[in-house]
C-alpha cells in the first residue's frame, strides 16, 4: 500500500481502476471520438497516447501529468459530463492546468456534477500507479494506492 | 477568498440563481490558483471561442442562458478568427463535408456572439489588438482574456494584465465584470525567473526564438536581454510585429503568458532588472542553440520528402506590414524564378484585408501571382482529418506546434515557394 498526498480540487470519497498516462493527458483527442460517436463509453481515440489508446476511460480513476492540446479542452471535459461518460476521477501529478480546472467548475457549477479532482500528487505518483490498480481517493486528498 | 458586499449577494443567490453560478465559477477557479480576492475588470475582452464546433454543445447552453437573461458583456469585445472561408480557401467536397460536420454549430454561435455583444462581424482575429480591429487595451488595465497569442501580446508589449484564461471562464468573468486576483493581475506575478541572454550577431527569426525560449521557461516569465541591441529600443510596427511572433511562439511552444525584454518592452523600460526574481535561472541563445531548436521539430509527413502542398503564412494573423513584406519578397522571388508553384494562403484580420483591398493595384497584383488572403484561423483548418493529412508549409511556430504543418523560417520558405 502506498498513500500520496495531494490537494483536493474538487473533494470526495471514491475507490476505482487507475488508468494512467505519464505524458500529457489530450483532453480532446482522447474523447473525440466518442463525443462524435455517442458513444455510451469513452474510449480514448488519441493515436499518439500509446498508454491509453483504444482503452475505456469511462468511471476510470484517470492519472495523469496534466491536460495538454486544444483550447476546447475544458469545455469537452463539460460535454463528456453531459453524456455521463466521464472518468470516476482525475488524479494530477501536477498542478492542474487551467483547461482542465476550467472543465472541472464549469460541470460542478453548470451541471451540478462533481468529477473528483486531486492535484499536485508529485513526479512520484505516476512511477508508482500502474494501470489497473485499485485507488482509494480521500475528501482531503489523500490517494492510497491498494 | 475574501469577498465585497456585492460579491456575497451574488454568491448567496440574492440576484437569482444564474448569477450565483456565474461569480461561483469564477471564484472556484480563482480559488484553485490562489486568488484571494476579486478585482474589477477594466478593459474590452478577447474571447477564444469563435468556432462553433458540435463537440463543446454544453458550453452553447451555457451562452443561451446568459442570453436569455438579457446578460451581455458590458464592452463590445473580439473573437478568435471563424474556423472556415468557403470564399477564399479551396475545399474539396468531402473537406466541406467534414467541416461542416465539427462546426455545424458556426451559425449559432455567431448569433449568439452577436447577442452577446460581439465588437461587429469583422471582429474575428486573433490579432485583435492592431489598429485596424481596434481592441487595444491600455497600459496597467485589468483584463480577463483568452487566446494565448493575445493574452502574451497585451501582457507583454502594451503592458496591460491579463492571466491565460481558459474558454468558458474568459466569458463568465467579462459578463461579471471582476476576474479573480492572481498571476499576470498582481506585482509579484509579472516578475520575471528567468534571464535570458541573447548572444547572437543578427536578429534571430522571432518564431525560432520565441520557440527556444517557451521550450526552456514553459509557463514562466522570462526578462530577455541583448535583443535590444538588435532590435533597437523603439516599439516602431516592425518592432511589434516581430514581438507579436516571437509571443505566440513562446506561449505556444512552451506556455508563456509574459515576457520582457531590456529596453524595450514598457514593464522592462521603467524597472530594469528590478523584474528579476533573486533566484531566477539563466538560459543563454547563441546560433548554435537556435540551431538545435530547429533540427529538433519532428516532421510529421507521412511523405517525409513529398512536395508540399499548401502554404500558410500569418499564425497568429499578419499585420498590413506583414502582408506586404511577404508579397514585395515573393514578388522579388518570382521575378528571378518565374512563379509561385504552391498554393499560398496569407491570413490576416478581415479590417486588414480591406484595407489591402483597397489598395486596388497591389491587391490585384496579388491574386495575379496567386496569393490568397483569409481570415481563417489556419489551426482551425487542420483540425479537418482530410486537411491535416496534406503537407503544408508555414512560417508559424504555432501552427508547427499544434498540427501536422511544416515550419520554415522565412527566407526559407520564400525559397521553397517558388521553386519548381
Amino acid at each position: 500500500m502506498k498513500v500520496f498526498k495531494g490537494k483536493p480540487i474538487i473533494s470526495g470519497n471514491v475507490k476505482g481502476e487507475a488508468l494512467v498516462s505519464t505524458k500529457g493527458f489530450n483532453t480532446l483527442a482522447s474523447f473525440q471520438k466518442s463525443i462524435i460517436m455517442r458513444a455510451k463509453k469513452a474510449i480514448c481515440s488519441d493515436q499518439d497516447n500509446k498508454e491509453l489508446f483504444k482503452k475505456i476511460m469511462t468511471q476510470k480513476i484517470l492519472c495523469i501529468p496534466q491536460t495538454i492540446g486544444s483550447r476546447t479542452g475544458g469545455l469537452v471535459i463539460l460535454t463528456i459530463a453531459k453524456m455521463n461518460i466521464e472518468p470516476k476521477a482525475f488524479l494530477f501529478a501536477d498542478r492542474i492546468d487551467s483547461l482542465a480546472a476550467a472543465g472541472i467548475i464549469l460541470t460542478d457549477v453548470w451541471l451540478n456534477k462533481k468529477i473528483i479532482t486531486v492535484d499536485s500528487l508529485g513526479k512520484e505518483f505516476l512511477e508508482v500507479v500502474r494501470e489497473g490498480d485499485v485507488v482509494e481517493i480521500k475528501n482531503d486528498g489523500t490517494v492510497i494506492l491498494c | 477568498m475574501k469577498l465585497e458586499k456585492d460579491e456575497i449577494e451574488l454568491l448567496e443567490g440574492k440576484r437569482g440563481a444564474l448569477w450565483q453560478k456565474i461569480i461561483k465559477s469564477v471564484i472556484l477557479y480563482g480559488e484553485i490558483f490562489g486568488a484571494e480576492k476579486l478585482v474589477p475588470i477594466e478593459g474590452t475582452a478577447h474571447f477564444v471561442t469563435s468556432f462553433g464546433a458540435n463537440m463543446i454543445k454544453p458550453y452553447f447552453d451555457i451562452l443561451d442562458e446568459l442570453i436569455n437573461a438579457g446578460i451581455k458583456n458590458p464592452k463590445p469585445f473580439t473573437v478568435d478568427p471563424r474556423p472556415f472561408d468557403p470564399i477564399n480557401v479551396k475545399y474539396s467536397l468531402l473537406e466541406r463535408i467534414i467541416f461542416n460536420f465539427i462546426y455545424g454549430k458556426q451559425k449559432k454561435c455567431e448569433e449568439q456572439l452577436q447577442k452577446l455583444g460581439i465588437l461587429n462581424e469583422k471582429a474575428y482575429s486573433c490579432t485583435c489588438y492592431l489598429e485596424e480591429i481596434g481592441n487595444i487595451p491600455e497600459k496597467g488595465q485589468i483584463l480577463a482574456w483568452s487566446e494565448s497569442s493575445a493574452v502574451v501580446y497585451v501582457n507583454s508589449v502594451i503592458g496591460a494584465r491579463t492571466n491565460r484564461n481558459s474558454a468558458g471562464i474568459d466569458v463568465l468573468c467579462n459578463v461579471l465584470g471582476k476576474a479573480p486576483y492572481f498571476g499576470f493581475l498582481t506585482e509579484e506575478g509579472r516578475k520575471a525567473n528567468w534571464l535570458i541572454k541573447i548572444q547572437v550577431k543578427k536578429l534571430p527569426n522571432p518564431q525560432l526564438l520565441g520557440s527556444a525560449i517557451g521550450l526552456t521557461v514553459m509557463e514562466d516569465v522570462p526578462y530577455i536581454v541583448g535583443l535590444s541591441d538588435l532590435i533597437g529600443t523603439e516599439l516602431n510596427e516592425d518592432v511589434k510585429d516581430y514581438l507579436k511572433d516571437l509571443g505566440a511562439a513562446a506561449a505556444s511552444n512552451g506556455a508563456v503568458g509574459l515576457y520582457h525584454i531590456e529596453n524595450l518592452t514598457p514593464e522592462a523600460k521603467e524597472h530594469g532588472r528590478e523584474l528579476l526574481r533573486n533566484d531566477y535561472s539563466t538560459y543563454v541563445i547563441d546560433e548554435k542553440e537556435l540551431e538545435k531548436v530547429y533540427s529538433s521539430y519532428p516532421l510529421l509527413w507521412k511523405k517525409e520528402n513529398g512536395k508540399p502542398q499548401i502554404c500558410f503564412i500569418g499564425c497568429p494573423h499578419c499585420s498590413l506590414n506583414q502582408i506586404y513584406w511577404w508579397f514585395e519578397n515573393i514578388k522579388i522571388r518570382i521575378k528571378e524564378k518565374g512563379k509561385l508553384n504552391i498554393i499560398t494562403y496569407i491570413c490576416a484580420a478581415l479590417p486588414v484585408i480591406d484595407k489591402v483591398k483597397n489598395d486596388k493595384k497591389t491587391f490585384e497584383e496579388m491574386k495575379k501571382i496567386g496569393i490568397k488572403l483569409t481570415s481563417i484561423c489556419p489551426l482551425m483548418y487542420m483540425n479537418n482529418p482530410i486537411c491535416s493529412k496534406k503537407r503544408v508549409i508555414t512560417n508559424s511556430n504555432k501552427l508547427r506546434t499544434y498540427s501536422t504543418a511544416r515550419f520554415y523560417p522565412d527566407e526559407e520558405l520564400l525559397e521553397i515557394l517558388t521553386k519548381d
